[in-house]
């Protein structure tokens, strides 16, 4: 009979070992790979519906869905709304880079005179029970952006009160407001100067 | 006390992973600032220990000694990823809110610990009860730890706990009283150890007492295997 080396035992054993778990981890992999996809889905689609009103759309608006980059070098998707092919508006992600607490992620929903239909921030880390009055969930202040434009004679206006403009700070809390009005005011601006936006193919949403 | 009787007794009080070993920290007082992201966290450690210790346990006679330790990671990450995929399915909005801390569960100590400790030196149906009882020893600190600081910072209970039991329970926050201002510290991190802190303190105070409730007088010469033994007991 021959000896087996300790350390070949070792190995196999080992070998074996990472055999068995990968194919465990892939086999649940597998199992909720569909499941999961659709609840990411079913998570966008759910705060596209929070700031596109259903009537202004009958596409799949999360699958038609395009990559941009933003003016601060950050990708961006910009969800594309049609009604009967005709477009009708767009939701567009906005990353404020300088939250309290690092970057503040908001879906700016607008029609196709670039209103704004509505505002949400998605995920913050900004302090609890003073920045994260940003969330519909916490407080009402978002609802301000609703109806609002940019243009040149109002553009002064785009700023917290602190700073001479029409939006309400927080107390105790300037930065976070001021970090997501800009970063709505800069996307509102980088959407006017963008006359493409529905004409490129899709590349990200659900298909991919 | 038997064996089963002296096995929870030390997972839930005695040896308790939060308040005696202090493993698993990181997680523990990151992810308790509301009563069901504790749950959550506490549910998804629970499994991942149960997991843990039954397959260790079931391999324990075939594992060299020298590479014991990477086959309990490589079992213990594989778990992790398990529950993490599980999670993201099935309860994928609190999956979003404990975020990173439960692939993280990897590291969590008390997790080898036992392993190592119990699950490698016993038989299954005893290292299964041992995982189960270290793991309720460790939900219950995070319970507790949740529950106080959303009660102190937010006025509220069982805030969000649709996102764990689904749309059944989308009304089941408790409103205890409102303020103007919250009493921040305790969401935060400081208040975190601050309220563990109090909650060892509190242990240690009634530890004789309790325990010359549950098992009568101390035996002096018991001796407990630690999992991590920071002084010379």
């Amino acid at each position: 009979m021959i000896k087996i080396h300790p350390i070949s035992k070792a190995s196999a054993i080992l070998t074996l070992f990472a055999i068995v778990t990968t194919g465990l981890v892939t086999a649940t992999h597998i199992l909720t790979k569909d499941k999961i996809a659709t609840e990411k889905n079913n998570a966008v689609l759910k705060s596209i519906n929070q700031i596109m009103p259903k009537s202004l759309y009958n596409n799949e608006i999360t699958s038609d869905c395009r990559l941009f980059t933003d003016p601060n070098q950050q990708t961006i998707r910009v969800f594309r709304a049609r009604l009967n092919d005709q477009p009708t508006g767009m939701v567009i992600e906005s990353i404020a880079p300088d939250g309290y607490n690092g970057r503040i992620d908001l879906l700016i929903g607008l029609n196709s005179n670039h209103e704004i239909q509505g505002v949400r921030s998605t995920s913050h880390n900004e302090t609890p029970g003073l920045g994260d009055k940003i969330e519909f969930k916490k407080s009402r202040w978002i609802t301000f952006f609703n109806g609002l434009t940019v243009n040149e004679s109002n553009i002064k206006s785009w700023a917290v009160r602190k700073d001479g403009g029409q939006f309400d700070q927080f107390t105790g809390a300037t930065i976070t407001p001021r970090a997501v009005v800009k970063s709505v005011k800069e996307s509102l601006l980088w959407v006017k100067q963008q006359n493409q936006i529905f004409e490129l193919p899709s590349n990200c949403g659900e298909n991919k | 006390m038997n064996q089963l009787q002296e096995i929870s007794w030390q997972g839930l009080w005695k040896n308790n992973p939060a308040l005696v070993q202090m493993l698993g920290l990181c997680p523990l007082l990151a992810v308790t600032n509301t009563f069901i992201n504790g749950l959550g966290l506490g549910i998804a450690t629970l499994m991942v220990l149960i997991g843990s210790n039954i397959s260790v346990s079931v391999v324990r006679n075939w594992i060299p000694n020298e590479i014991r330790i990477p086959v309990f990671v490589m079992i213990i990450a594989s778990l992790v990823t398990i529950v993490q995929l599980l999670m993201n399915a099935y309860t994928y909005e609190l999956y979003q809110t404990l975020g990173i801390f439960i692939p993280l569960i990897v590291t969590n100590c008390a997790i080898i610990g036992r392993a190592e400790a119990f699950a490698s030196k016993n038989s299954v149906p005893l290292a299964a009860l041992d995982g189960f009882m270290m793991g309720s020893g460790f939900l219950i600190v995070l319970l507790l730890l949740g529950g106080i600081r959303e009660i102190l910072g937010n006025g509220t209970l069982f805030a969000g706990a649709d996102l764990l039991l689904g749309e059944l329970a989308a009304n089941w926050t408790l409103h205890l009283f409102q303020f103007e201002q919250h009493f921040l510290v305790a969401i935060l991190p400081p208040g975190a150890f601050i309220i563990m802190g109090l909650l060892i303190a509190l242990k240690n105070r009634f530890e004789k007492r309790i325990e010359a409730i549950v098992v009568g007088q101390p035996d002096k010469s018991e001796k407990i295997e630690r999992a991590r033994v920071t002084a010379e007991s």
